[in-house]
């Protein structure tokens, strides 16, 4: 399989007195069409080793590439292409603009690709057809529920068809019901190549994944490998 | 599961058929780019999420400019209305009595009139006669020490002709009136003596005998001494009140291409006995300098609405600050989708320049407003340099600017983990 994301030797250390580590020598490759769920304590650098990874910050010594591109070499425009072309998000919080509708909030995840305005509003509403929000197209995130504001944050995540999403505890806010629509629905990208990250405390996410790796104080305690056929429906 | 189903029923992949139609344009570069449209709209989106807010901001400026335009624009309505008097009127010149070398007054001749109407490039000439120790009352009960500085002139019937003056109330003095004991009142000796009508038993004690006030002036702007003086004919000024036919003001219309030459020889025409004790002067000039003084006051007044636009900037810039203190989550997610700290910067700067815009937009349009009313109520006609809203707009957009940089530059600079976590 195509090695979509790779982490050699990562670590992160914050200034500080004294420094914090985060991150210590993590090692991890992801693969095209790979369900991977991040797990561990809180503070064990779930989340740190998400943003390094999605080149949201830089790591302190060791290497990241995506896409087969060493990110440290990397301009803050290129960066930032990178995450443009190659990466998509999903945040506990969902991050959507208040002001704008549905579609309009999509459609901000072509926005930084020089896409115009006409075809970005078109890939947002097809991308929000699959995430079967077709009938909310209008609608503001305060006229929708958590569910739904989630499914329109996942909808910019993949209306650039990334290599792979990154989500940070997608259902944190969430009930039952819907989160275990999200993990589904996030399960299923993998469907089509792309490669899904997600960082979880809840068991239930985790077991819909095909990997586990297991994190504890910035480290990689424990990597189930790939699994293909042993995920569940949660 | 294999794919989603979608809302119309179809099996379908969520990263679907569109991936192809996105890969191509994937492989043309790997910087982030942003469409200059998508930045303007950006900044646009985000004044409209705060409306009352960019209002407010944008208030600052409005107002700065507002004041520099209503004062460049009233200043040139004023200029203009003064110009087109001066187009009008400036062409009159006045010739009075002086003294001569041993300084004994040197009254004008009695043909001085007649001879420099003979001057071909004058057009008209009308004399006036100071009756010396004269007074104006309102009545004989009247003290005379309350004559309220008014003096009494022998005046022509061709006087308002010559000066551009009209009858407010009642009629001039004519052939007929100017034999007999009536007076026409300047706009503010009738102003002085309480009278604002003109009926046919108004009379005012003039010099120890009742004149009957047949009309009263409009003001004359050229001839100020017109105004706070009351009129009489030259032959009732000689026979009752010892004028002695001598004027001692001769106003000198002449073709507006030729006054300089027609003041040369003036003197001369006036009085060839003793040319020195005639003063000629341009009536016109005084008007000049008058606006000269007015004008003395639009750079203070422009300093003003300067120190006014500052402040909008700094309010704008304030507003800025707060604005990317509240939206680090926002700026976290545009950096996570592809925003680069240029794209980033850009956005705020943008937003900056779009609120001093739409300030300078708005204090322009109040400057103008506040231009034509001042314009329509002193019956000017408004007049509102080009340079006024251009400059206006340009020192609001670099107001703008100056206002948003600090504001972008602190945006730009959280990185993007930053921003989430902060957020």
């Amino acid at each position: 399989m195509t090695t979509v994301l790779e982490m050699q030797d990562v670590a992160k250390t914050y200034p500080g007195s004294p420094p914090v580590q985060a991150l210590a020598d993590v090692t991890l490759q992801i693969t095209c069409a790979e369900r991977t769920a991040l797990v561990g304590p809180s503070g064990s650098g779930k989340t740190t080793l998400l943003h390094v990874a999605g080149t949201l910050e830089r790591p302190t010594s060791g290497t990241v590439t995506i896409a087969g591109e060493e990110v440290a070499s990397l301009s803050d425009a290129e960066l930032s292409g990178v995450r443009a072309r190659r990466l998509g998000f999903v945040f506990q919080q969902f991050y959507l603009l208040d002001h704008l509708d549905a579609v309009q909030n999509v459609a901000l995840g072509l926005l930084h690709r020089g896409v115009r305005a006409r075809d970005r509003r078109a890939a947002a509403i097809d991308a929000l057809d699959r995430v079967g929000l077709g009938h909310r197209l209008g609608h503001r995130p305060a006229q929708l529920s958590g569910g739904e504001r989630q499914r329109v944050a996942i909808a910019r995540a993949v209306i650039g068809h990334p290599d792979v999403v990154l989500a940070d505890e997608p259902t944190g806010n969430l009930d039952s019901v819907a989160g275990s629509e999200i993990v589904a629905l996030l399960a299923s990208l993998a469907d089509d190549g792309t490669a899904v990250v997600v960082v979880t405390h809840d068991q239930a996410v985790a077991a819909a994944m095909d990997r586990r790796v297991v994190m504890r104080d910035g480290r990689v305690v424990s990597d189930t490998g790939s699994r293909p056929g042993l995920r569940g429906t949660p | 599961m294999t794919g989603l189903q979608t809302a119309s029923g179809h099996q379908a992949s969520l990263a679907g058929d569109a991936r192809s139609r996105w890969t191509s344009k994937r492989q043309r570069g790997t910087r982030s780019r942003m469409r200059a449209v998508d930045l303007v709209s950006s900044g646009l989106l985000g004044l409209r999420a705060r409306k009352l807010r960019a209002a407010l901001s944008a208030l600052g400026i409005a107002l700065g400019i507002a004041a520099g335009v209503a004062v460049l624009g009233i200043s040139a309505s004023s200029k203009s209305s003064l110009l087109a008097q001066l187009g009008a009127e400036g062409n009159l010149l006045t010739v009075s009595a002086g003294h001569g070398y041993d300084g004994t007054p040197a009254p004008l001749p009695l043909t001085a009139e007649s001879m420099i109407g003979h001057i071909p490039p004058v057009e008209s000439v009308t004399a006036v006669g100071y009756v010396p120790g004269a007074t104006v009352l309102r009545t004989a009960a009247v003290p005379a020490v309350n004559s309220g500085g008014i003096s009494v002139l022998a005046a022509q019937d061709g006087l308002l002709a010559t000066l551009g003056g009209s009858v407010a109330h009642g009629t001039f003095l004519n052939a007929a009136t100017e034999r007999y004991p009536a007076t026409v009142l300047g706009a503010v000796a009738a102003q002085t003596l309480g009278i604002t009508q003109v009926h046919p038993d108004t009379q005012v004690y003039l010099d120890g005998r009742y004149f009957t006030v047949v009309g009263i002036l409009r003001p004359v702007p050229l001839a100020p001494e017109i105004d706070e003086a009351a009129l009489v004919g030259f032959p009732v000024a000689n026979s009752l009140l010892g004028l002695g036919g001598h004027p001692t003001e001769l106003y000198v219309r002449t073709l507006p291409d030729q006054v300089q030459a027609v003041d040369s020889v003036l003197p001369f025409t006036a009085n060839p006995a003793q040319p020195e004790a005639v003063q000629v002067s341009r009536p016109s000039s005084i008007l000049a300098a008058r606006a000269a003084a007015r004008s003395a006051f639009t750079g203070l007044f422009l300093a003003l609405g300067a120190v006014a636009a500052g402040v909008g900037g700094v309010g704008i810039a304030n507003i800025m600050v707060i604005s990317v203190l509240e939206r680090r989550g926002e700026i976290g997610l545009r950096r996570a989708l592809g925003a680069t700290r240029g794209h980033v910067a850009a956005q705020f700067l943008t937003e900056s320049l779009i609120l001093s815009a739409f300030g300078g937009a708005a204090g322009i349009l109040l400057g103008a407003a506040a231009t034509a009313g001042y314009a329509i109520g002193y019956h000017q006609s408004t007049v509102i340099p080009p340079v006024a809203p251009a400059v206006g707009m340009a020192v609001a957009v670099g107001i703008g600017a100056i206002a948003g940089v600090y504001p972008a530059a602190k945006a730009a600079r959280l990185t993007p983990a930053e921003a989430l976590r902060s957020s």
